[in-house]
């Protein structure tokens, strides 16, 4: 049974809906009892405790971001230590760098990282990883997903899978390679939510 | 243990084009333009379906050269059509490494009864679907991805309507059917009973669900968006349109913001001309009787 630190009542998190899967994100949110919210607009921002990025495609995601102002609003927010959750596409949108094609992201999280490293849909898959302090492998999906290539000193690796790394948190900041959000597995939400 | 090609992988991949436009492209030039403008995936074609409407004769999967090219200009995934029915089609875009497969009515069927086992591949599914019992066939075969047929090539949104709210109104039926009633109602609509089940419990289709044929707006996609569907597929609109990568940044937008007519008034103000419509009762051709 999920405990949550701050006492779940008392929380709203925010899920983007700019574009992916954020139904599945609010779906497990709410079976945790976590009270969530659809955000599509830099406004709405300031009504949650937190933000979901969820997957979907990271090249539309940035391109309505900015056009709607919504890159500004929530880059500064982060830097004033907002919390944020990113799951694969929502993981390139925090990074600092997309290597091998030019395109913008967040700049949140010191890591870089490399687009469709596995190869194209027919060669994404799922396996069981280890988690750091977790009691038993999680099955983690990864569809189409980028590799961490390089990251800072402040960035802690969580989980790797076969010498990448997978699973990473700065600060208040918390990205997946993988999507959490495609199972019925909700100890990595409930970990994000414990840093909210 | 690792797998590739599980259903979790296909459904999955296809949850993440929610709330985003998939674009028709013939080449690589005009798949950029829909990478640029904000499009989820693209879907490579010889010809768009007002062209492929207007050519008649047997339309078959587009040319491996075509394909390439276009896979090879863009980063967002690539999907291909290939003829219902045509199992080889398919291996072949399985084989050059195709990020989804369309079996698709836009195409000359080649078969007039089957459609293929799409379990038997490792790559995922969409295919088009008039109401609930043919898209749970379909969903039965092993589509992971399904979308209204529509009209294609038509501009006329009237059919993706027409197919929409049938699915949404069959769904609505199913969650207030009592149990006793399934059976009789899944033989009624030919679709297997443990899918219309889980239709019950879920309230929606168990895959994500596109509008498709005929959108050519940016309040066309509204429009699709606001009866239920979770994104929209847009073929001739965008192409066929006056200004092409301003009517696909506006209908991308709309997708993300049908719910705020403020905002749709804004992308819907500066669109330039959208692609010339027909009407359904003159055409020779209904794509969308293609299909079992």
């Amino acid at each position: 049974m999920f405990v949550c630190k701050k006492g779940a009542g008392k929380l709203k998190i925010g899920v983007s809906g700019i574009q992916g899967d954020f139904r599945e994100h609010k779906l497990m949110l709410e079976k945790m009892g976590i009270e969530t919210v659809v955000v599509r607009k830099p406004e709405e921002l300031d009504f949650v405790d937190g933000l979901i990025i969820p997957g979907g495609e990271s090249t539309t995601m940035i391109r309505i971001m900015k056009m709607i102002g919504f890159y500004d609003a929530l880059k500064k927010k982060i830097e004033a230590g907002f919390p944020v959750f990113g799951t694969c596409a929502g993981m390139i949108v925090l990074s600092k760098e997309v290597t091998n094609f030019n395109q913008d992201s967040l700049k949140a999280i010191d890591i870089k990282v490399e687009r469709n490293a596995y190869g194209r849909q027919v060669d994404s898959f799922e396996t069981d990883i280890q988690i750091k302090d977790f009691k038993k492998p999680f099955r983690a999906i990864f569809i189409r997903a980028p590799k961490v290539v390089e990251y800072g000193e402040d960035v802690e690796v969580l989980s790797e899978y076969n010498g990448s790394p997978i699973l990473l948190r700065q600060g208040k900041i918390l990205v997946a390679s993988f999507h959490p959000e495609l199972t019925d597995d909700a100890e990595i939400h409930e970990l994000f939510i414990n840093m909210v | 243990m690792t797998d590739k090609g599980t259903w979790m992988v296909k459904e999955g991949f296809a949850e993440m084009f929610k709330g985003g436009v998939i674009m028709d492209v013939t080449t690589a030039e005009q798949a950029k333009i829909a990478e640029e403008a904000g499009a989820v995936a693209v879907m490579a074609l010889e010809r768009v379906p007002a062209d492929i409407r207007k050519a008649g004769g047997v339309a078959r999967m587009a040319s491996i050269k075509k394909i390439k090219e276009i896979m090879e200009a863009v980063s967002i995934p690539v999907m291909a059509k290939v003829r219902i029915g045509h199992i080889a089609e398919a291996r072949i875009l399985e084989a050059l490494g195709v990020d989804f497969i369309d079996e698709s009515e836009v195409l000359t069927p080649a078969d007039d009864k089957f459609h293929i086992n799409k379990w038997d591949f490792k790559v995922p599914f969409v295919c088009g679907a008039r109401n609930l019992g043919e898209a749970l066939r379909r969903i039965a075969e092993g589509a992971a991805m399904i979308r209204t047929k529509g009209e294609a090539g038509t501009g006329n949104v009237v059919e993706a309507v027409k197919h929409m709210r049938t699915v949404m109104d069959e769904i609505r039926k199913v969650q207030n059917m009592p149990e006793e009633e399934l059976v009789r109602f899944a033989k009624e609509i030919g679709a297997p009973v443990n899918l219309v089940a889980e239709v019950k419990k879920l309230g929606r289709l168990p895959v994500v669900n596109f509008a498709a044929g005929g959108v050519a707006t940016p309040a066309d996609a509204a429009l699709m968006m606001m009866l239920g569907a979770d994104g929209v597929f847009v073929g001739s609109g965008i192409f066929k349109s006056k200004d092409p990568a301003k009517m696909a940044k506006a209908i991308v937008m709309a997708v993300t913001y049908w719910n705020d007519p403020e905002m749709l008034l804004k992308i819907s103000e500066d669109i330039g001309e959208p692609m010339e419509g027909l009407e359904i009762e003159e055409l020779d051709v209904r794509l969308q009787e293609r299909g079992w």
